[in-house]
């Protein structure tokens, strides 16, 4: 593929580094939270130094998940809400899946999905931090009751799990969408990718310069 | 098996896999049985657990009440909980030796998630094995009793063990061996369930018409039982759970939710894998480039002359 146009800046380095932050934090939240939630996993807990270790290390990597997240929601949320062209493009699922975008809208920064997973990441965290803080006994036991401990444990396990799903719709449309990558890694994005995958947000970029 | 066959595993927490003795005759159930009527309230039982188990419960308050400590402890793993029940001119003093109910179904070791920290022995004896409890607290959510307790030093669990190491070697327990009114028998559990059928009945004859055994068949029965002289109401005693189960939610978490969830994890990532091999990456075509070029301007610097 020729480099037609000069790259497209798409995230500012603060921004990768807060979404790198972000991204090592959940996957080693996850990794120590199925340690905990399923006996088939608990081998996960030797990652972490053993079953107390992971235990003791798991909330506080959700601390740094928690503020490094509010970051991300800081800078995305305003680019995040839904519009008309994402629910035509959301009719149009189907086709985006097999990889035939013609002749849906023009799009801005994001798409319904990625807006999607914006906000059920957002949801799902808030979520989870609360629950934890609940779970947390070593510093919080007194806090809660035990029957709204039990529920807490049910909540953040589904809601875990809500995350790691979501995740892997993240992961795995990085790896699908090619040229999407760079967007994360280097700040920027090629001519060709910004105008055929959110060329209203493209327009507006060459607009500016 | 283990060292001793006394101590063969029944169930063992976070096991996927039968333990050792699985399908081995097992041993004989015991239970220990604690007569409410006989009780005096004089606490010998709490000293014989803390010095057999070589425990040290600090000195702290008192509430006003006969109730010390006033509740269970990493170091106190029986309390006396003394219960002024008043109904039209009679006073009774209930006195209710709280502690583990060493629950046949026992919901601390379903809710562990560290393998081998809790465990059912054959004869019925729950037990932690504080070397592989790793202090998350799981097992007080799982607890009908609210009896496990977190110690603040090696953030480990503590409860009563029944004394599974004089039980292993044909002893009673310390609280029963220091009970001066014979008011905790330690034997079979058809022994004992035998046994409180007279006590039931000799306390019925003295006007206790709902006095009866407290197995709560919510935990497919304990392996502590209580003779109460008013069974029909147990939480009079001290909020003795009238029909203590497992927790709904506790049995949701560790239930169902875990296959399902590992199931919709790993289709997730199926589908991913699938989709690449059947439909292929989204690619960027020449012509998205050239149309690229045509709007921002063609040369490599890129700069785009209004």
């Amino acid at each position: 593929m020729s480099e037609h146009t000069k790259p497209v800046s798409r995230y500012t380095t603060a921004a990768r580094i807060n979404h790198w932050i972000t991204a090592v934090s959940l996957v080693l939240l996850a990794l120590s939270g199925l340690a905990l939630f399923h006996p088939s996993l608990y081998f996960l807990t030797y990652l972490f130094g053993g079953g107390q270790m992971t235990r003791i290390i798991h909330p506080w990597i959700g601390v740094v998940l928690g503020i490094s997240f509010l970051g991300l929601f800081l800078r995305f949320f305003a680019l995040n809400f839904w519009n008309r062209d994402d629910t035509v493009w959301m009719k149009n699922l189907g086709s985006v899946i097999n990889n035939k975008e013609e002749g849906l809208p023009e799009l801005g920064k994001y798409n319904a999905g990625q807006k999607l997973v914006f906000w059920g990441q957002s949801i799902l965290i808030l979520l989870l931090l609360g629950s934890g803080f609940a779970l947390w006994d070593t510093y919080f036991a007194s806090y809660t009751t035990i029957d709204q401990k039990r529920l807490s444990a049910v909540v953040h396990a589904l809601c875990a799990i809500g995350a790691i799903l979501i995740w892997i719709v993240h992961v795995y449309a990085a790896i699908w969408v090619k040229g999407t990558m760079s967007a994360m890694t280097r700040g920027s994005v090629s001519g060709g990718w910004a105008w055929k995958h959110h060329r209203k947000w493209f327009r507006q970029e060459v607009g500016k310069s | 098996m283990s060292a001793l066959q006394a101590l063969d595993l029944r169930r063992r927490s976070a096991s996927s896999v039968p333990p050792p003795a699985a399908g081995k005759p097992a041993a004989v159930p015991v239970a220990k049985l604690i007569d409410v009527s006989k009780c005096i309230g004089c606490k010998a039982c709490q000293t014989a657990c803390l010095e057999w188990n070589q425990l040290d419960q600090p000195i702290g308050y008192t509430d006003g009440s006969y109730d010390n400590p006033t509740d269970l402890t990493t170091a106190s793993w029986t309390v006396m909980r003394y219960t002024e029940y008043e109904h039209g001119d009679d006073l009774e003093w209930l006195i209710r030796k709280d502690g583990c109910m060493h629950c046949d179904d026992p919901g601390c070791l379903k809710a562990c998630p560290a393998p081998g920290a809790i465990v059912q022995y054959t004869n019925g004896i729950v037990d932690f094995i504080s070397d592989n409890c790793i202090g998350c607290g799981y097992c007080v959510k799982g607890c009908p009793f609210n009896i496990p307790r977190i110690s603040q030093v090696t953030s480990k669990a503590y409860k009563c063990t029944l004394c599974s190491d004089r039980v292993v070697v044909g002893q009673a327990p310390a609280c029963a061996k220091a009970c001066p009114t014979q008011a905790i028998y330690f034997g079979t559990k058809e022994d004992m369930i035998a046994h409180a059928g007279k006590r039931i009945t000799d306390l019925k004859s003295r006007g206790y018409q709902n006095a009866g055994l407290y197995n709560p068949p919510g935990v497919n029965g304990t392996h502590v039982m209580y003779v109460l002289q008013h069974a029909d109401k147990p939480s009079l005693y001290a909020g003795l759970p009238d029909n203590p189960h497992i927790s709904p939610l506790v049995g949701l978490w560790k239930g169902v939710m875990k296959p399902l969830s590992l199931a919709a994890i790993a289709f997730a990532g199926a589908f991913g894998l699938m989709h690449y091999v059947t439909k292929g990456p989204n690619r960027v075509t020449e012509h998205d480039e050239e149309k690229a070029a045509e709007l921002a301007g063609t040369d490599g610097a890129g700069s785009k002359q209004a």
